[in-house]
């Protein structure tokens, strides 16, 4: 291993590099493409994927919204085309039912209403919500706090406004906490601002009340709108989500048929297949990734064949001078590696680059499309450890062919 | 230093071989100059390569330096070449990349001198052939006459045995052909054994003991008036 460490076997290595400046450059391009473009697809993708974590980061992701519309098949002497609305005591067998699957239920109840601050106003949507609310879909609060189990107890006449609201309604500087806004003639108090949502967001501009306020306000009785369900880790979420679609129907007099009585959205089924074409992505951008490696280490290879021949009269004339074939191959197979080496790092320097500048031009702000693009560094070093390995291997070949020959027959190659 | 016994040599040529050497017996002692003289195809750079090592004979006993030389690897040849031999071709042979002086410090790369010792010795061999100032030039800036005194110098570098030369003024118009020559005595006159390879009277004639060949077998061997000098 001393050889490695000799500046002479350097001089020696770069003496022949200088020389052939044309197939120096050609091999570096070859491995340096393909590591630059496995650096580059690599932080693409995880660009990608940290933007779909954005969206759906603030959301419980397996997660089922179900509403009801009317139905389509006649039971139970019902005609179809019934009309009805999910209820609260729905929640409450829902709950005790599926108490092993549902981590979280959240009941919703939504209108549009004029809201009136002073001599501004606005129409908005009104949501009535409990406090788990903010657990399936995170509120990140700029200001004061969100609706509590006291503001539902108390049917208390509170509100949480979002940003986009509270600029338009307040003038700028003016402290929103504690203040009244008028909605539907009734004065609430300003409890909470929201910051907007970056990622997927079913509400839009909500002002949201207290469930309990809502329900009197509005007249709504123990009806509700919709609701948002959660399961629990391990669950089975298309299983929970027809089981609990089958409940529904069984206590509203349903067909279990029937296709049109309860619409549902399964958040985790939508996810899945984003995520599916994710993996594939990933599974692509590694495929091409190595096979343009590979093709890059081959090139080297291919080059530095042409080259050997091309050196049998030199290589002829060293091993005339005393060298040894292992001395030979050693310069040989240090030229490849040390080449593959520069190569791959320069690869690696230049795809860092271009994903520092897809980051600085594309890579925040709220529609960024590619977020924080980065390589894990065990997954570049072993790349590179790859490219090395294979180098050397790939420099065996044309080192084997340069000693194959006996000197004489080398010397005499013009 | 070099003892040839029945030394025979033939190259398959397709189905055929063909009979080059046929039974050599030769003997060189040190501090000669000998010249193996021969028109082409009479054996005489079978004869050399096999005695510089870079290639095998099939029958007979070779000797050098007291050594019997029998399935050498190419790793033991090449340590052989390096400690007993100096090449001097006639196409120069000189890596085309490299300075004459990185040029004539090769041979001592490969025996492992460290490299400002080797600078230093291949300082004085190119001073010796009186190209000290050419010493940063490449091949190419060189004259032939220039190059060839530069593959002198680099086969002298490693203080070998035998300086073997194949031709060396082959390529060389009759003055520089003149001074090469000087060159090789004075070389040989310090006590090193010069075995030249040509085909030209006058060159020969300038060694102290010709050796002819002819159709792979000795036809005279004698010493010449220079041998006499002495």
């Amino acid at each position: 291993m001393k050889f490695l460490f000799d500046s002479d076997t350097w001089q020696e290595i770069y003496g022949s590099i200088r020389k052939n400046k044309t197939r120096t450059a050609i091999t570096i391009i070859g491995v340096l493409w393909g590591i630059f473009l496995l650096v580059v697809l690599l932080g693409a993708a995880r660009g990608i994927e940290n933007n779909f974590n954005k969206i759906f980061g603030s959301f419980a992701t397996n997660s089922v919204f179900v509403w009801t519309q009317s139905t389509d098949t006649p039971f139970k002497g019902f005609q179809k085309g019934r009309r009805f609305s999910l209820t609260l005591r729905d929640v409450e067998i829902l709950k005790s039912e599926f108490s092993k699957e549902i981590r979280l239920l959240a009941p919703r109840n939504q209108t549009n209403n004029l809201i009136i601050k002073d001599f501004k106003s606005g129409n908005y949507q009104v949501s009535g919500d409990y406090p788990v609310l903010d657990k399936i879909q995170k509120k990140d609060l700029m200001y004061g706090r969100f609706l509590n189990d006291n503001d539902i107890l108390s049917d208390a006449k509170v509100c949480v406004i979002s940003e986009d609201m509270y600029k338009d309604l307040f003038d700028k500087g003016d402290k929103p906490i504690g203040q009244y806004l008028k909605i539907n003639s009734i004065n609430y108090k300003l409890i909470g601002v929201y910051k907007r949502s970056t990622g997927i967001n079913f509400d839009g501009n909500a002002a949201y009340i207290p469930f309990t306020t809502f329900q009197k306000v509005y007249n709504r009785g123990d009806k509700i709108d919709w609701m948002m369900i959660t399961a629990n880790e391990g669950i089975n979420i298309e299983q929970m989500e027809a089981d609990v679609l089958l409940t529904l129907k069984n206590l509203h007099k349903v067909h279990p048929d029937d296709k049109r009585a309860f619409g549902s959205v399964n958040l985790g089924v939508e996810i899945g297949k984003v995520t599916g074409f994710l993996t594939g992505m990933q599974f692509l951008t590694w495929f091409v990734g190595i096979a343009t490696l590979i093709a890059g280490v081959f090139a080297i290879g291919n080059i530095l064949l042409i080259t050997v021949k091309e050196r049998t009269k030199e290589i002829g004339i060293r091993r005339a001078l005393g060298a040894t074939p292992i001395s030979i191959r050693r310069q040989i197979v240090l030229e490849s590696v040390f080449l593959t080496t520069v190569a791959g790092m320069l690869g690696i320097v230049f795809g860092a680059l271009v994903l520092f500048g897809i980051d600085s031009m594309i890579g925040s702000g709220d529609d960024a499309i590619l977020i924080n693009p980065t390589v894990n560094i065990p997954i570049i070093l072993i790349a590179f450890l790859t490219l090395t390995v294979l180098g050397s291997l790939i420099g065996l070949i044309p080192a084997y062919m340069a000693t194959i020959v006996k000197p004489i027959e080398a010397l005499r190659e013009e | 230093m070099i003892e040839i016994k029945k030394l025979h040599k033939s190259y398959p040529i397709g189905k055929d071989s063909l009979h080059v050497l046929k039974g050599i017996d030769l003997h060189i002692k040190e501090g000669e100059f000998v010249s193996i003289m021969g028109s082409s195809g009479s054996g005489k750079s079978t004869l050399l390569n096999i005695v510089g090592l870079l290639d095998e004979h099939d029958e007979g006993e070779y000797y050098l330096n007291g050594q019997l030389i029998k399935n050498l690897n190419e790793k033991k040849a090449a340590i052989l070449r390096n400690k007993f031999l100096g090449f001097v071709f006639q196409s120069f042979n000189l890596i085309s990349y490299k300075t004459a002086l990185e040029n004539v410090a090769l041979p001592l790369y490969y025996k492992g001198i460290p490299r400002k010792e080797r600078l230093k010795t291949a300082m004085e061999y190119l001073d010796k052939v009186g190209l000290k100032d050419w010493a940063n030039h490449l091949p190419n800036e060189l004259s032939g006459g220039q190059k060839q005194r530069v593959a002198i110098a680099r086969a002298l570098v490693t203080k070998p045995k035998v300086v073997l030369a194949d031709e060396p003024t082959g390529a060389l118009d009759s003055t520089t052909t003149d001074n090469v020559m000087d060159l090789l005595r004075d070389i040989n006159n310090d006590g090193m054994t010069v075995f030249v390879i040509t085909h030209e009277e006058e060159v020969a004639a300038q060694t102290k003991r010709i050796v002819r060949l002819k159709d792979g077998i000795i036809i005279s061997d004698e010493l010449t008036s220079k041998s006499k000098a002495v």
